[in-house]
């Protein structure tokens, strides 16, 4: 099967050619797309790259023949991943002294290679989603695409579920205009759902039902993962992230293991965690950190004595759910709750990147409903069951920028285009009409008030093509290429501690320690303390795009950064949880004092039913408080409560307020619910019923941050407002603010405007997680236990410990600020 | 069409002000960010930047073209319930000096409407130092009435009566965590700066360092604007962005 060479070079290593690697192989000389679906481990990328080595190896003529354009693109959501296996690659390209050249585009690539690259395109080019959209807008890309073989799309199931994914997608059917022949294959983990992936890596045809897919490849399955909850001598706490009763366990398994990572939900865990191990770290193991708003170079240090096998540990965030293969974990600690099976068993696949030897992982619930959810998952992984998120629907501000990179490259024909796009499978149901509405958007705004046409950015030709009107324009394009429009964010840097009296100006900048979100800095005043960098800092003042701190001299800092889980409980997690919850008989599986507070909580009250919704009220400090458990997430739950304070608030009952966690929902007011429901003036159906996502839902996103948020994601996206670059964060605070203007404008003069559907859009599944709630409403609608309790239940005491760690709601914006104001009315009477 | 939209949406039934002494006269702001004179039966607008939209879209940012539009409407219904003598626009009324030119036949249309049987005075601001005769109005670079004068720009250095734009006033306050924004007027007693009007303005957080030259240290307040009130605070209570 394999070419003499290669075989011999396959002996020399003592390696035998995997039967995934043959089969692909085999697809490959049939010219057909294929999905791989391999563990970690497995040799999944030199499966990928077998076809691609042996058909440029076998190509003799190649010193002599005229120069062609790239033969295979590799495409990795990470750059260091493509630099990664650039290097990898480099080791039988040289050992089998094969004629091929092989290099990377990035963000990081110096212009003059990019330039040299266009001209004299390598074999194999190795690059991201960016780069992908970058290189089709340029004129060249014809040329130097027009001899694609293969496209190597790596981590496939991490870039579909994204705006990237859209991207991506659309470039893929670009490429396959420009060549006809190209053969694609996916590189995935286990997923949920394999057809999915298979249909995005084929051109679709016009019958939507029935998609086209590529042929898959199942690579042998590694060892189980060896995964147990960590059995804790201590006390479970009822509430809480920080997992700090299981520190000193925490802290054993490290030194009791090579290597180990140990991930948590979100950075302030992180820094928290980072703190508390140092705290405790008698013998100085080398622990390190890492996370996303840490210094890139501080990243990358770790990332390198890592690799050489000088950590002990590392404590981090999703930050490395992805990345390069470290050989030497093995251990990953999970501490808190893993939110999703297959999120789980990716980052156990961190661990021993072996195939014959079983991965070791520790979960670490922080609380005793993320027992339940650690079992759950403990369930999922035993019984291999997936529950990656499935496919998007494409998005349209994603399209619109597609568009403008197409005129950008060379004048296109609209129909053309449209058929284009519908071979994606991701924009298969995509009408002519947004399409048009994508296209107008893209030339003069889309306004229905048509007033922009003589400043449009795409004019007609006489062929009634499409092209750009201005090469400023396409410069704009590709300054703005890319969907990751990132928070906005403040460098943070060390100065020395400013007296009380603040008359200097702030002293001149220190150490630069990383990064954080403007909207946490914009929550600090002058001499407020919080961990960042596994420090406690003191929050000194801003200047201009920087937040300046000192070393706080306390270790306690003021402001509890942590803002809940980064993602919401997976549905399958939760209707697992909610499996478990209604049969006693499984409970011997939990930890007695788990069991013992469900068996409480049965006694005193009710166990929410698998079906059902319990809702529970009680009074409680002369407020009436009304408990429920939808087990849907903290973002639906967060909408939830913002559209049930407005319901009950119109019944009259006075809503103070509500806090939500990833399992229930706590609404308290100064009227009796109780009383309410029980004389039947509040009807519990008809306050949960689905048509709160109507008038209730509209009114209240027209003032919603959450909303306005997504919408400038879509606006920086679609290309209507400028993305910021480094050095340009000033403007950028300025950019937030008339984001928001605009989109009031937009709301109250075009509200079927092309950027409001496509917010819509994303906050449906996103933020506000709009469907999620749609389909709990629909499926508890009369099927609503009220229980009237005298006072706090059991499974209810978590959630009201959130109150004072997260954010609560409620209040406006009007009502807070009249209290402000009445605070100083007060100060003047004194 | 748009016309008849101004005039039937957010109408107000009673004009509610936060009365102010300034120079020697009593002036009322609004929660629209306007400012009612009723000696003088005048209504004082300020920074409207119409057109801004637009001054966009010709640098090829298709921002949307209806804040002209929207802030009309709002003007509309304002001069429905004060129903003033004259009208002030203190100054940037369009966002760049062909602004003018460009207001589609629409929006002309409700400008004078709202122009009709009153006197207008435009003032001239830094964005719009030329205002074509095609818009109405009287033009001048300052207007002195009483003990007010009313220019686009703060002058340097201390004056009593002088009613100005230009900075687009925001404030901002916390509370309970939650930090809050808003466009607002700002005041020592002698010297008045006004919100901007215009829908798509945004704001200058009066904390920053270009209002020094302004007020004098923190000896001013703000009032920021509510719905149907205004919220009034010492700047000292104030937080920078």
């Amino acid at each position: 099967m394999l070419p003499e060479k290669f075989e011999s070079w396959f002996q020399s290593r003592r390696w035998h050619v995997r039967p995934h690697q043959l089969d692909l192989l085999e697809k490959a000389k049939l010219g057909k797309s294929a999905l791989l679906i391999a563990p970690t481990g497995a040799g999944k990328t030199l499966a990928g790259f077998l076809p691609s080595l042996i058909e440029l190896s076998s190509d003799c003529d190649r010193e002599t023949a005229p120069p062609r354009g790239v033969h295979t693109l590799y495409i990795s959501p990470l750059k260091a991943l493509a630099t990664d296996i650039k290097r990898n690659l480099e080791v039988p390209i040289s050992e089998m002294k094969l004629p091929i050249r092989m290099e990377t585009r990035t963000g990081d690539t110096p212009a003059h290679k990019r330039q040299r690259q266009k001209r004299q395109p390598p074999d194999i080019l190795l690059t991201t989603p960016e780069q992908i959209s970058l290189l089709l807008a340029d004129k060249t890309s014809a040329s130097l695409f027009r001899d694609l073989k293969t496209i190597v799309l790596d981590e496939l199931h991490e870039l579909v579920t994204s705006k990237r994914g859209d991207l991506l997608a659309l470039g893929l059917a670009r490429l396959r205009t420009i060549a006809p022949d190209l053969r694609c294959i996916g590189l995935s983990a286990t997923v949920a759902e394999p057809d999915d992936l298979r249909a995005f890596l084929m051109p679709q045809g016009l019958d939507a039902e029935t998609p086209n897919l590529a042929d898959l490849v199942l690579a042998k399955t590694g060892v189980t993962p060896n995964i147990s909850i960590l059995e804790t001598q201590q006390r479970l706490p009822w509430a809480g992230h920080s997992a700090h009763y299981a520190l000193g366990e925490i802290y054993q398994e490290i030194r009791d293991h090579q290597t180990t990572l140990v991930f948590v939900n979100t950075r302030s865990q992180a820094e928290v965690l980072f703190q508390e191990l140092w705290r405790i770290n008698e013998d100085t193991l080398p622990i390190a950190l890492h996370h996303g708003s840490l210094d890139v170079g501080q990243r990358r240090r770790v990332e390198e004595a890592m690799a050489r096998g000088e950590l002990k540990a590392v404590v981090c965030t999703s930050s490395l759910d992805l990345g390069i293969d470290w050989g030497d974990i093995d251990l990953v600690i999970n501490v808190g709750a893993p939110k999703g099976a297959s999120r789980l068993a990716q980052r156990i696949g961190r661990a021993n990147h072996r195939m014959d030897e079983p991965s070791k992982a520790i979960l670490v619930p922080a609380n005793r409903f993320e027992v339940l959810e650690c079992q759950a998952a403990l369930a999922a992984s035993t019984a291999g069951e997936q529950d990656t998120p499935p496919l998007r629907h494409g998005g349209l501000d994603v399209l619109a920028q597609h568009i403008m990179g197409m005129a950008c490259a060379e004048p296109f024909d609209a129909d053309e285009l449209y058929a284009e796009v519908k071979t994606c499978h991701t924009f298969r149901t995509l009408t002519r009409e947004l399409f048009d509405q994508a296209l107008n958007f893209v030339a003069t705004g889309g306004y229905a008030l048509k007033v922009y046409d003589r400043f449009a950015r795409l004019r007609q030709t006489k062929e009634g093509k499409y092209r750009v009107s201005h090469p400023k324009i396409a410069q704009g394009y590709r300054l703005n290429v890319g969907t990751i429009v990132a928070d906005a964010m403040l460098k943070v840097r060390l100065v020395k501690p400013q007296s009380a009296r603040r008359n200097k100006p702030l002293g001149r900048g220190g150490r630069m320690l990383g990064e954080v979100e403007e909207w946490f800095i914009d929550q600090l005043t002058h001499g407020d303390t919080f961990i960042f960098g596994g420090e406690v800092l003191r929050f000194e003042g801003l200047n201009e795009n920087e937040a300046y701190v000192s070393r706080a001299t306390s270790s306690d800092p003021m402001i509890p950064s942590y803002q809940g889980g980064k993602f919401p409980l997976s549905t399958y997690l939760a209707e697992r949880v909610r499996t478990m919850l209604s049969h006693p008989d499984d409970w011997h599986k939990l930890p007695d004092q788990v069991a013992e507070w469900l068996e409480l909580q049965k006694l005193k009250s009710k166990l929410p039913n698998k079906d059902r919704l319990l809702v529970e009220t009680f009074p409680r400090n002369n407020k009436s408080y009304m408990v429920c458990y939808p087990f849907e997430g903290r973002l639906a739950h967060q909408t939830l409560g913002m559209l049930l304070t407005r319901r009950l608030d119109r019944a009259g009952l006075h809503p103070l307020g509500f806090v939500a966690s990833d399992y229930a929902l706590a609404l308290w007011s100064l009227k009796d619910m109780g009383s309410a429901i029980e004389t039947g003036r509040l009807d519990l159906n008809q306050l949960f019923d689905a048509d709160m996502l109507g008038d209730d839902l509209d009114a209240w996103l027209s003032e919603s941050s959450l909303m306005k948020r997504t919408f400038r994601t879509c606006a920086v996206i679609a290309g209507l407002i400028e993305r910021r670059f480094p050095g340009q964060e000033k403007t950028g605070r300025q950019v937030t603010i008339s984001s928001d203007l605009i989109y009031d404008v937009l709301r109250s003069h075009e509200p079927d405007h092309l950027l409001l559907k496509a917010t819509w859009a994303d906050a449906a599944t996103g933020l506000l997680d709009i469907s999620r709630l749609s389909a709990f409403l629909t499926r508890i609608q009369g099927r609503i236990d009220p229980i009237l309790l005298q006072r706090v239940s059991p499974l209810a005491v978590p959630v009201l410990l959130e109150i004072g760690r997260e954010p609560i709601y409620g209040e406006t914006n009007e009502a807070l600020l009249a209290s402000a104001a009445d605070d100083l009315a007060l100060e003047a009477m004194e | 069409m748009i016309t008849a939209r101004a005039l039937n949406t957010k109408r107000m039934t009673v004009p509610v002000c936060h009365d102010l002494a300034i120079g020697n006269e009593i002036v009322g702001m609004h929660d629209s960010g306007a400012l009612w004179w009723p000696d003088q039966s005048a209504l004082i607008i300020s920074d409207l930047h119409m057109e801004k939209g637009s001054s966009f879209a010709r640098r090829g940012v298709m921002l949307p073209p209806y804040d002209t539009g929207e802030t009309l409407e709002r003007l509309a219904a304002l001069v429905e319930v004060f129903r003033p003598r004259r009208i002030i626009a203190l100054g940037d009324s369009f966002h760049d000096a062909d602004g003018a030119d460009r207001l589609p036949r629409s929006y002309r249309a409700m400008l004078s409407m709202i122009q009709l049987g009153r006197e207008w005075v435009w003032i001239s601001g830094n964005h719009d130092p030329v205002i074509p005769q095609s818009v109405g109005g009287d033009r001048c670079d300052e207007l002195t009435m009483g003990t007010l004068t009313f220019r686009h720009e703060p002058t340097e250095g201390p004056i009593t009566g002088e009613v100005c734009g230009h900075l687009h006033p925001v404030a901002k306050v916390r509370r309970l965590g939650r930090s809050i924004r808003r466009p607002c007027f700002a005041t020592n007693g002698n010297r008045l700066i006004m919100p901007s009007f215009g829908a798509l303005t945004g704001g200058l957080n009066v904390m920053d360092e270009a209002w020094k030259p302004v007020f004098e240290g923190k000896r001013f307040s703000v009032f920021m604007l509510g719905s149907g009130r205004l919220f009034p605070f010492t700047a000292s209570k104030l937080i920078a962005d």
